[in-house]
């Protein structure tokens, strides 16, 4: 178990160190960062001279391996829009989004498991059928008209919900909370919704299918012969042995949920990064972009890593096959 | 069906299946008649398609949708079960019929171990506490040759292998001492050497406790080593039935005989096995009389009209016209293989 997670650990790293170099690459290639600093009265020797104190003038290795140092330390230098730091900026914004990909995340995956297995255990029933058609709606729709749309049901035509904004904040320490507030708390539902309604879908329709390819197994048929109950085989053996494919991709979508809010954010108004890097991008703010790029890796990798783990707790197979080092097909 | 010895415990009668599809309703089996009494062993034999593995399943209500039972009754010690419904059949299963399916590898489930495994089934029939729950499964690994028992309980199914994980399905099977175990050919998925061995034990636990088995094969050896009584099974019925002597060595079916006749004998030398010429007819185009008469180097026209009720054959019961006191009338059939 060591041994991998260590194995995990390094391939993780050297995913960041790659989109590290891309980071910096956009943070040092797309156009000159002087020209963005300086104005346009600015002397050749002025700008010569900035360029020495940036160290723009060190070999590109030494450069990388200061932004390296610097990425390692949450320095990403100051935003051209806001002058300030990007990683004050970012820890700022980041509450905000953590709270809404989790909340979305925590609806798609209850929604969609629960639905899914319905589906799954229910083929024939009415009620299964319109809960698959109505899920190719939400496959189908783009994440900014499902926003659209709920705000002008919810917000407009009913006046239930805010349109945008998170409602009332309360700081816990440096974290900006808005769950802790009933007008947080509406302000929350029609954004995690619309952000979580394609993930959920994703899940239903695999939980469904797993489901009903592990019903037809020899394992679950042989424990229906044992006399087990119907509760017992349906959740206690099928569901579990659906999970490990559902983990793989919940964790993979929970990661797009974070590229995804950008949209999410967007169409509610939500400060969250998403809307931070959007701003970013309409200015041309390239270290809030190049901050943003990290950041969306490390969510990814971190998460990659938590269902790395989570295999193993589920399927004791893989835990031996990786304590000796290969693995079973 | 005419048994009035002692009563059977397990007393399938008339049993029908059949299959609804697009195309129409296909029957699987077509009245399949068996008896298992007390403590025997009843081998239920017949090739692949013949509707071995579909009566053993129907039994115990387990037919995979859209599969299901047309007609038939299904008697338990006395009582009727097949219509019985989910949950009350439910409680039978396991407690007093268990199952041993075909593949040890596929049988068990992957994600717990086999402890769990155990001690699930029995506290599902068996009102005992966990700890005795996990000595009673400690018990059953010991008596079905587990070595080490108590620190194997926490090992997971693929840490077995296939004749072991056989052993610990057999555990399961055992679990709360079933009077019948239907057992799906237990040893087809597993090597020679270790077919033996699962048979004997087999076997040797079913003698000890007095529960009957139903053993579904296609293989005479095992059949002719450990059944009592052997029912031959034909496209969808039962064709024969007696004790195993009598229908390995004098079957009264031609089916049979053929049967018999393609069995190997070690120490002789020969160019070619015998066969039976033909196949069994595909489910949905048994002809109308007798399933066997296209095959069959006796058949008269009587064979081709009228399908042939179990009748006392030679030293065992046969669905053959040829025990008929109609036979003698019967003209021979003309050859219709072109």
């Amino acid at each position: 178990m060591f041994t991998y997670l260590v194995n995990r650990l390094i391939q993780s790293i050297g995913v960041l160190l790659v989109v590290a170099l891309l980071s910096f690459v956009i943070f040092n290639y797309v156009g000159d960062p002087i020209n963005n600093m300086v104005g346009q009265e600015a002397t050749v020797e002025d700008r010569e001279e900035l360029r020495e104190r940036l160290g723009l003038n060190d070999s590109v290795f030494v450069q990388f391996i200061r932004f390296i140092g610097n990425a390692m330390q949450g320095e990403f230098g100051i935003s051209y829009q806001f002058q300030r730091s990007v990683s004050d900026l970012i820890l700022e914004r980041m509450p905000a989004t953590l709270e809404l990909v989790f909340i979305s995340a925590l609806f798609a995956l209850v929604a969609g498991i629960g639905m899914g297995v319905y589906t799954g255990l229910r083929r024939d029933s009415w009620l299964s059928r319109f809960i698959l058609t109505a899920s190719l709606v939400g496959v189908s729709l783009p994440t900014f008209v499902i926003g659209i749309l709920l705000i002008y049901i919810f917000s407009v035509t009913l006046d239930w919900l805010p349109s945008f904004g998170r409602g009332e904040t309360t700081k816990v320490g440096s974290w900006d909370s808005g769950l802790l507030t009933l007008s947080g708390w509406t302000a929350i539902i029609l954004p995690s919704i619309t952000l979580g309604l394609f993930q959920l879908t994703i899940i239903l329709r695999l939980v469904r299918a797993e489901m009903l390819e592990v019903l037809r197994t020899d394992f679950i048929k042989f424990a229906r012969a044992r006399g087990l109950s119907r509760r017992a085989v349906n959740f206690g053996h099928a569901l579990k042995n659906t999970m490990v494919p559902v983990i793989t991709i919940a964790g993979l979508q929970i990661g797009t949920l974070v590229a995804f809010s950008i949209i999410t954010e967007t169409v509610f108004q939500w400060p969250g990064m998403g809307l931070l890097f959007i701003q970013g991008v309409e200015f041309a703010d390239v270290p809030i972009m190049g901050a943003y790029l990290l950041l969306a890796a490390l969510v990814f990798v971190i998460i990659n890593l938590i269902v790395d783990l989570m295999y193993a707790a589920v399927d004791p197979r893989l835990r031996v096959s990786a304590q000796r080092g290969k693995s079973t097909a | 069906m005419t048994d009035t010895r002692d009563k059977p415990l397990l007393d399938v009668r008339g049993m029908k299946v059949g299959l609804p599809t697009r195309r129409g309703h296909l029957p699987i089996l077509n009245g399949v008649d068996l008896h298992v009494k007390a403590g025997e062993v009843l081998g239920v034999v017949g090739e692949s398609g013949a509707g071995k593995s579909i009566t053993g399943l129907a039994v115990i209500g387990l037919l995979e949708p859209p599969a299901r039972i047309d007609g038939g009754d299904v008697w338990f010690d006395g009582r009727r079960i097949d219509s019985l419904s989910g949950d009350d059949l439910r409680k039978i299963r396991g407690a007093e019929i268990g199952v041993i399916f075909q593949d040890p590898l596929t049988s068990l489930n992957p994600l717990y171990t086999i402890g769990y495994q155990l001690v699930e089934t029995i506290r599902t029939h068996l009102d005992m506490s966990a700890e005795d729950g996990e000595k009673r499964a400690v018990e059953l690994l010991d008596e079905v040759g587990i070595p080490a028992a108590a620190s194997r309980l926490r090992a997971y199914p693929h840490e077995f292998s296939g004749g072991m994980r056989q052993r610990v399905v057999i555990a399961l099977a055992l679990c709360a001492n079933p009077r019948l175990i239907i057992a799906d050919e237990p040893t087809t998925a597993l090597d020679v050497s270790i077919q033996a061995q699962i048979i004997a034990l087999l076997k040797r636990l079913c003698r000890e406790h007095g529960t009957a088995v139903m053993l579904i094969t296609h293989d005479m050896g095992v059949i002719a080593e450990t059944a009592d009584r052997v029912s031959v099974m034909y496209a969808g019925r039962v064709i024969e039935e007696g004790p195993v002597a009598e229908v390995v060595r004098n079957a009264s079916h031609p089916y049979s005989r053929g049967l018999m006749g393609s069995i190997p004998v070690i120490g002789e030398r020969i160019k070619r096995l015998p066969q039976i010429r033909g196949a069994m007819p595909r489910v949905g185009a048994v002809p109308k009389g007798c399933a066997f008469a296209p095959r069959c180097p006796l058949v008269r026209d009587l064979c081709r009209s009228e399908r042939p009720a179990v009748m006392p054959g030679r030293a065992t019961s046969a669905a053959c016209w040829q025990y008929s006191p109609r036979w003698e009338e019967a003209n021979p059939a003309e050859d219709v293989d072109a």
